[in-house]
């Protein structure tokens, strides 16, 4: 099933991100497993993992701060490991903190950022422009960046890594804290600008965030373990289906479906239970019966569409797994 | 006062000010006895400022809470006995093994010995720690971390435990855990109050308050605050995302367009009507779609679509 997910196509031509077979050890510890990928140019790219998986290792690598132990990296078509300088020149990365001065003003945010990222003068006062419409920041040129709630601050900072017109965006954690109507502006912004041609990298734990990525890629313990677009991902994942049971006996419900035909997996979700089995249709007319013999009633059963989560957490549990089976 | 239908926490009009910012104001709900009870809202809705009115161990400037027959306000020690509170940042002392963190807090919380072993097993293995107790907990990974506090806050058994945002920065694998731990002590009848920023994570509690700006918006179960949100969520797969919003966004009865991964998002004031001139616009159009169909709303969309009617309102 993996290695199915894995070979899901992404764009062929004009690929932005290629990584092929990257290897990063640090002594003894492997944190980068023969890891390939590849992003197409207007592509957006979840990068989902634990913590710990690897993800902010690949991403230094990719940004040229880090050298791979084997393997290739081309970014934006170039060598990372050869020209790591010019690879810079084409990226923008934003972090999770991001790192603005809170104690400067939009504007003398955007100026600096525009000298680190050496845009050229004559250019400045237009990219500023160009990043405080896309941020929606108009009016508030000269507030202490301090004062501006999260969504804000986390618009200007995209502004500032865009300042230089990368066509590669590095983006770790963009969005959390943010409130939800912010959130999905600054999406909307990510959006935009991929429909413009930028190729987007954003790492997340959180998988509500990798919906909007028209795929991604789940890392666990350095490896890949999983490529797709987030329906091919929730479609494939499982391994099974989902049902959703509510019922006012919650414990000796899940007791009873631990052994009920069918039934690989159950577990509490707030006032009901996620059920996964082997054929929906077939459990949908079972498994009212099979509790009722045992004096038991579900007050609703019914399918639903996974979330990338569960699928998330599935595809986890079965590297686990295999890992432990090959030690 | 222990009536079984008596809810554990009354809290009334609480609120709280930080020089002219009103964190709390006016919060008004009651958690029942052993469920597990979300305060759920963005950062600066107020989740923290309240879960330490409820701990006691900050006083509200307007307001009443009664927890289990007692005035909190007035007599914060006598609730502490029956509570355990977690705060965002947990004192763990990373310069001790995990071992010795749970140690230390068995000794603050007057835990007996005998209890207290079978205790501290019975946590770390439902944690999935067993293998790291002698572990400096400075060295452990982040889930772990709130994992350990988790433990430690439940060394000692409290009727009512308050966590204060516990998932933020955990890993899905991690939070899940944390997760099973919490429907376990459910299942014992602890009392659960969590607060967090994530609104996917708000579908797994019993009832919830979502905050915005120091107030409550709605209070009430997952599934009764789905049925509040106003028209219904239709999902369109597409590759053409982009193109198929510029079709919709302007359509009667639209709102809320929305890119994902997928395709596009979208509220519609009625579905059976709308659904056919979506597929028409889109066809007249020529866009292809692979399925358009009413999706089950997230608490974010319900948040969201909330928000808008709030600040239409007169």
């Amino acid at each position: 099933m993996t290695s199915a997910l894995t070979s899901a196509a992404g764009p062929q031509s004009g690929d932005q991100i290629i990584v092929e077979d990257l290897v990063k050890r640090f002594g003894g510890f492997v944190a980068v497993d023969h890891v390939s990928f590849r992003v197409g140019r207007g592509e957006i790219m979840g990068f989902l993992g634990p913590n710990g998986a690897g993800k902010s290792t690949i991403i230094r690598i990719l940004c040229g701060l880090l050298r791979p132990s084997g393997g290739r990296v081309l970014v934006a078509g170039i060598d990372v490991a050869n020209d790591p300088e010019r690879v810079r020149e084409r990226i923008g990365y934003m972090s999770q903190k991001f790192s603005l001065y809170r104690d400067l003003t939009v504007e003398e945010n955007l100026k600096f950022f525009g000298g680190i990222y050496g845009v050229p003068r004559s250019d400045l006062a237009e990219r500023m422009r160009f990043a405080i419409d896309m941020a929606g920041l108009g009016g508030r040129e000269k507030a202490l960046v301090a004062t501006l709630a999260g969504g804000w601050q986390q618009r200007l900072a995209l502004g500032c890594a865009v300042l230089h017109r990368p066509p590669i965006l590095f983006l770790d954690e963009p969005t959390s804290g943010v409130e939800p109507t912010s959130r999905r502006r600054f999406w909307d912004l990510i959006h935009t600008l991929a429909a413009d041609g930028v190729t987007v990298l954003v790492s997340t734990h959180y998988m509500d965030e990798a919906e909007y990525c028209h795929r991604a890629a789940l890392i666990n313990q350095g490896r890949l373990i999983a490529v797709g677009s987030p329906e091919e991902l929730k479609r494939s994942a499982l391994g099974g289906e989902l049902l959703l049971l509510e019922s006012a006996s919650l414990g000796p419900v899940l007791a009873a479906l631990q052994q009920a035909p069918g039934v690989l997996d159950c577990s509490v979700f707030g006032n009901a239970l996620h059920v996964l089995v082997d054929d929906a249709a077939q459990a949908l007319q079972a498994l009212p019966a099979f509790l009722e013999q045992r004096g038991l009633q579900p007050v609703r059963l019914q399918r639903i569409r996974p979330s990338l989560e569960d699928a998330f957490v599935q595809l986890i549990a079965v590297d686990m797994a295999k890992r432990r089976a090959a030690a | 006062m222990n009536a079984p239908r008596e809810p554990i926490i009354a809290a009334n009009n609480l609120t709280k000010r930080f020089d002219a910012v009103v964190a709390v104001d006016g919060l008004t709900f009651t958690v029942e006895r052993g469920e597990i009870f979300g305060l759920v809202g963005p950062d600066g809705a107020g989740k923290t400022a309240t879960m330490r009115m409820l701990a006691g161990v900050m006083a509200p400037d307007a307001g009443s809470i009664v927890i289990d027959g007692v005035d909190v306000v007035s007599d914060p020690e006598t609730s502490k006995q029956h509570i355990s509170y977690m705060p965002q940042r947990f004192g763990l002392y990373e310069d001790l093994t995990v071992d010795e963190n749970i140690r230390f807090y068995a000794d603050l919380f007057e835990v007996p010995a005998q209890a207290r072993e079978q205790r501290t097993e019975r946590l770390l293995a439902a944690s999935g720690m067993g293998q790291f107790r002698s572990r400096l907990a400075g060295q452990l990974s982040g889930g772990m971390k709130q994992k350990l506090g988790l433990t430690c806050a439940l060394v000692h058994t409290p009727q009512l435990l308050l966590l204060d945002e516990p998932t933020t920065g955990v890993d899905p694998v991690s939070r899940r855990d944390f997760w099973r731990i919490l429907y376990g002590l459910r299942d014992e009848g602890v009392t659960i109050v969590i607060s967090t920023a994530y609104l996917d994570e708000a579908e797994r509690c019993n009832r919830l308050a979502l905050l915005n700006s120091g107030r409550v918006l709605y209070c009430d179960t997952p599934a009764a605050l789905k049925a509040r949100m106003p028209g219904a969520l239709v999902i369109i797969t597409s590759t053409a995302g982009r193109e198929v919003r510029e079709t919709i966004a302007h359509l009667a009865g639209v709102s809320n367009v929305m890119l994902v991964g997928d395709g596009v998002h979208a509220v519609v004031d009625d579905a059976p009507l709308r659904i056919p001139e979506l597929r028409e616009a889109l066809r007249r159009a020529n866009i292809a779609v692979t399925d358009i169909v009413v999706g089950e709303p997230s608490i974010e969309d319900v948040f969201v679509a909330l928000i808008a009617g709030e600040g239409r309102a007169p």
